[in-house]
């Protein structure tokens, strides 16, 4: 059967991979290009590479940047951060991409879900959702986190998935770099929602925090962390060893 | 002089990740349709990701079907993957019925109905590898359970004699074929992690 994937995130910024608490105060931590190429040959099922300042200032992916973090990478990777048209999905396919995320592009223009879909077949286009509980539930965020729409986060999904969304990424505002465990709650209301794949993002502090996101949530499918890989503080083959041995079926 | 390895281009799919992956493992690789690069390389690999009717109507319409026939009856080894692979089968029912090259005995059918219900369609995501024929030489560096990455709505049945590999989807699903010097993984090796590479290594040894 298929496995559950543990998925290291490269929030890339100005060509140098960034993590910071709660998108604030970020600090360099490496070079794509090699970081990536560690992960591809050390674990991890899949890589995340996030332009993570694209929506906010506008700019463009590093598309450069890219072709070379994907020509040493031979597991599934995914694009995402300022992807605003079929253009961008087009650029970041040739660029090595196997899968292209949106995010505040698709809030703006939601047929670009659809459009995709239909062009490269739902399994290329994933959701990228940040929430956070607000007083009318868990809302949508954009824009680095700092505007809030008028999105209700399930339902987004849902719509998403309607849409032709092949998989979903839930980053939990709330438990994003607080290392504390992911947003179990969170993370149940879109998952019992919705069909497609769902990959949990926000919270991971220890390997503990990834076992219980799989025992008490069997429709998420992945994991995705990026400081505690990147600093070291867990380990991905020895954190999928740990799962493995906790009865979760995991790629060794 | 061209490429040792030969991946056919005819038009569909990504093909940056399979040169990477062979450049990857130091094979001289080229990315042609040219006719006298076909004939002169020693291996071939047929990709492809993407709708089967559409594939199959490029190679038909190009010649390329009849070329990689003339080659794969001369010896020469031929490797398709994922829709690359199903293009090697009789025909499938992907849309309607379609014919294929008839490398391989067989048909391609829908995942749905087949597996069960409940599972998500395509089949895509890590999967475990139950080599039925170890003397396979694609096989070579590969171990019984090596993960590899499946993406795909549609499988190979009515193949059980050319079977070398299965995965379990709820129920069994082909995942390589291997017929005298022709190959097929549904699977795809580039993406597929150092596991991965070793088919491809394993395959580029051949011819």
């Amino acid at each position: 059967m298929i496995t559950k994937r543990i998925i290291p995130c490269l929030d890339v910024k100005n060509g140098r991979v960034v993590k910071g608490t709660k998108f604030e105060g970020l600090s360099d931590v490496s070079d794509p290009v090699s970081l990536a190429e560690f992960y591809s040959s050390s674990g991890a099922d899949e890589l995340v590479f996030y332009d993570i300042t694209a929506s906010s200032d506008g700019r463009r992916l590093i598309w450069d940047v890219l072709r070379k973090t994907a020509e040493n990478v031979f597991i599934p990777l995914t694009v995402g951060g300022g992807i605003n048209s079929i253009d961008d999905f087009d650029t970041a396919l040739k660029c090595g991409a196997d899968k292209v995320s949106v995010n505040s592009g698709a809030i703006a223009n939601p047929e670009l879900i659809r459009q995709a879909a239909e062009l490269y077949g739902s399994q290329c286009v994933v959701l990228s959702i940040d929430a956070k509980r607000t007083e009318s539930g868990f809302t949508v965020f954009t824009k680095g986190n700092r505007v809030r729409t008028e999105l209700d986060a399930v339902e987004w999904a849902k719509y998403g998935e309607s849409l032709g969304a092949g998989e979903i990424v839930l980053n939990s505002i709330d438990t994003d770099g607080v290392k504390d465990g992911f947003d179990i709650e969170m993370l149940r209301a879109v998952s019992d929602a919705v069909s497609i794949p769902v990959i949990a993002s926000g919270g991971a502090g220890k390997k503990e925090d990834f076992l219980e996101l799989f025992r008490t949530l069997d429709k998420v499918d992945a994991g995705l962390a990026a400081s505690v890989f990147h600093f070291g503080t867990i380990e991905i083959r020895e954190l999928k060893k740990y799962l493995s041995e906790n009865g979760v079926n995991m790629r060794i | 002089m061209g490429a040792n390895t030969v991946i056919i281009d005819y038009g569909v799919g990504n093909l940056f990740s399979l040169s990477m992956g062979l450049r990857k493992i130091g094979e001289d690789a080229e990315i042609t349709a040219d006719v006298a690069k076909i004939k002169g390389a020693r291996r071939l690999i047929l990709p492809g990701v993407g709708a089967f009717e559409g594939a199959a109507t490029k190679l038909r319409d190009s010649g390329l079907s009849e070329l990689i026939k003339e080659e794969v009856a001369c010896g020469k080894p031929l490797m398709g993957i994922c829709l690359g692979m199903q293009l090697l089968f009789q025909e499938s029912y992907e849309y309607g019925v379609h014919k294929g090259l008839g490398l391989i005995p067989g048909k391609v059918v829908p995942l749905k109905g087949y597996v069960d219900p409940g599972l998500k369609i395509p089949h895509i995501g890590w999967n475990a590898l139950e080599i039925r024929k170890p003397e396979c030489p694609i096989f070579k560096y590969s171990e019984q359970g090596d993960h590899v990455y499946f993406v795909h709505s549609f499988y190979a049945t009515e193949c059980e004699a050319d079977t070398a590999a299965v995965t379990e989807y709820s129920k069994t699903v082909t995942a390589t074929v291997w017929k005298d010097n022709v190959f097929g993984c549904q699977f795809h090796p580039e993406k597929s992690g150092e596991k991965g590479l070793k088919i491809l290594k394993a395959f580029c040894e051949l011819g």
